[in-house]
């Protein structure tokens, strides 16, 4: 049932031209990036051979180039998941969900699930980038992968807001503009400073996974931001049918 | 004994303050098809989207084929196959694709999906459109594989929110024919406000009006005086009393502009009627066999100054 689901919403996604305009957009951006970095860090290189501890290759382009990605990817995801159940309230296929043998949480994770399939393809793309410099050189393998994991993390977050916030409406664009708040503020909210605000912002999480440390309170963190907007998302479609 | 394929008691559901549904019970069993009636507004909707699961009643229990709703839904569900008023249509995908995911939606074997399909597609008029985008059918066709999608994985009970709305008179004809043929093995609930639909498909009904039902019949309780009430135009009309004096007739009422309306004892026809009138000089110009006893009790129920 959840494949059944998560199938034909991909299905759909990859018949919208909106996803594939937004991966190839996303793309060209981050493309763009790499090769300034790449070049800047030709420029330099001869410089930081000279130096004694000099930062590699990843700490100088691959961490910055997920950054960028964090944060392109912060303006793609809404767009991805708006119409996740706000396209279905509005068309009334919902309907069919509600009345087949299906319950509202294998629907959610169906939906989430496609949403991950996407957003792992383009994942995909964005980690070939820095593997291209494999050809010519070497790469701190263990940043890398801790690279992939905050990335991965940080996606499943996004698209869970995404999905959450597509539920409460039946206007795809009321959903990607709040969802847009949303992760806008999470990721600014360390800059009011005080550990609280730190630890609930997402971006020191995300940062700290970028550079190579592995905590697993960071990890900790995106897993319960993905399950609380999962989880609210269950609550609000159950309620749905209690209010009609 | 099997259980009914659909029971519900006391159902009631409000939006708000107001209550759109009150009291309804209901009783489907395998092999019946009934007709749920009632003016625009009336409550019909909202009861068979309560019946399909899409909405929690306020108060009141469904079972479907035994099943509870509320407790268990995915089972109860499994069952049940549902047009709703807007059929739940993806214009991106094509028939073939849509109608395999509702199979999947509704648990049908991977394996059996593609027998599944060719056998609806086959039913509802769809084989030579597998490969058509939804998006470009027309509504008549559009409203076909609505149709198809609540039967593809062969539910006991099948519940059709309007289901002819936009259907061309020929394809009315066809979807009749289905659904005389699904009603033989299924049991099958259809809403509509159309009574000529009701009496040529339905063996019950149900008269729904603001929120209640009003009342409820077997078709032939129904269909029982049919023919027995004439509606003429004379062009030499007499005097009132004359025509209701007329052999085999009851009584008759004055419409205005010519017009009667005459009802009819048990053994008289309307061929013998209109000879005697003919024979009489009244000079007949027009003669239609008038409402029928379901028009006259929809009208009944669903007024509150009873006409007539």
């Amino acid at each position: 049932m959840i494949l059944s689901v998560a199938g034909r919403e991909l299905r759909s996604l990859f018949l919208s031209p909106l996803a594939w305009i937004l991966m190839s957009v996303s793309m060209l951006l981050l493309a763009w990036l790499f090769l300034i970095r790449l070049e800047e860090f030709i420029q330099i290189q001869p410089r930081l051979a000279a130096l004694e501890n000099a930062p590699g290759i990843t700490a100088i382009l691959v961490v910055p180039q997920f950054g960028s990605a964090a944060m392109i990817l912060m303006l793609i995801v809404p767009m991805l998941c708006m119409g996740l159940f706000a396209r279905e309230f509005s068309s009334g296929t919902f309907s069919l969900l509600l009345s087949s043998p299906v319950s509202v949480t294998q629907i959610v994770f169906g939906k989430f699930l496609s949403v991950l399939t996407l957003l792992g393809v383009l994942l995909l793309l964005i980690v070939l980038m820095p593997l291209s410099l494999l050809m010519g050189g070497k790469l701190d393998l263990g940043t890398l992968a801790a690279c992939i994991l905050g990335l991965v993390l940080l996606l499943s977050a996004y698209g869970a807001v995404g999905l959450y916030f597509s539920s409460l409406t039946r206007q795809p664009a009321i959903a990607a503009v709040s969802s847009y708040g949303v992760l806008l503020l999470l990721w600014v909210l360390d800059l009011a400073g005080g550990s609280l605000f730190s630890h609930l912002g997402m971006s020191g999480h995300f940062q700290r996974l970028a550079s190579g440390l592995v905590f697993s309170s960071d990890i900790l963190y995106f897993l319960l931001l993905t399950g609380l907007c999962l989880t609210l998302t269950i609550r609000r479609l159950d309620t749905l049918r209690t209010f009609g | 004994m099997e259980q009914p394929l659909i029971k519900a008691i006391g159902l009631h559901r409000y939006f708000g303050e107001f209550c759109a549904v009150r009291d309804m019970a209901f009783d489907l069993n395998r092999g019946e098809i009934l007709g749920l009636l009632g003016p625009n507004g009336a409550g019909k909707s909202t009861t068979l989207r309560m019946l399909s699961g899409a909405l929690a009643p306020s108060a009141g229990d469904i079972w479907l084929s035994g099943i509870n709703l509320k407790k268990h839904p995915r089972r109860a569900k499994k069952n049940l196959g549902y047009l709703p008023e807007v059929p739940p249509l993806y214009p991106e995908l094509t028939v073939d694709e849509y109608l395999g995911y509702c199979a999947g939606l509704r648990g049908v074997a991977v394996h059996k999906r593609a027998g599944a399909l060719q056998k609806v597609k086959g039913r509802c008029g769809l084989s030579d459109h597998g490969g058509r985008l939804i998006g470009n059918l027309s509504k008549g066709y559009r409203q076909r594989v609505g149709i198809a999608q609540a039967i593809v994985h062969e539910p006991g009970a099948i519940i059709l929110d309007e289901p002819t709305s936009g259907l061309d008179p020929n394809q009315i004809l066809e979807f009749r024919g289905l659904i005389r043929e699904l009603g033989k093995h299924h049991g099958i609930i259809l809403s509509t406000h159309i009574l000529q639909e009701v009496k040529a498909v339905c063996d019950r009904v149900y008269i729904m009006n603001e929120g209640r039902l009003a009342t409820s019949a077997p078709l032939e309780q129904l269909t029982r005086h049919e023919g027995g009430i004439l509606l003429i135009r004379l062009g030499r009309p007499p005097a009132l009393e004359a025509i209701g004096k007329l052999p085999g007739v009851c009584s008759a009422d004055s419409l205005g502009e010519h017009r009667f309306r005459l009802e009819l004892e048990d053994d008289a026809t309307a061929c013998v009627i209109a000879e005697r009138i003919v024979s009489s000089g009244w000079d007949l110009e027009e003669l239609t066999s008038g409402t029928t006893e379901l028009e006259r009790i929809f009208t009944r129920h669903t007024t509150r100054e009873t006409p007539l």
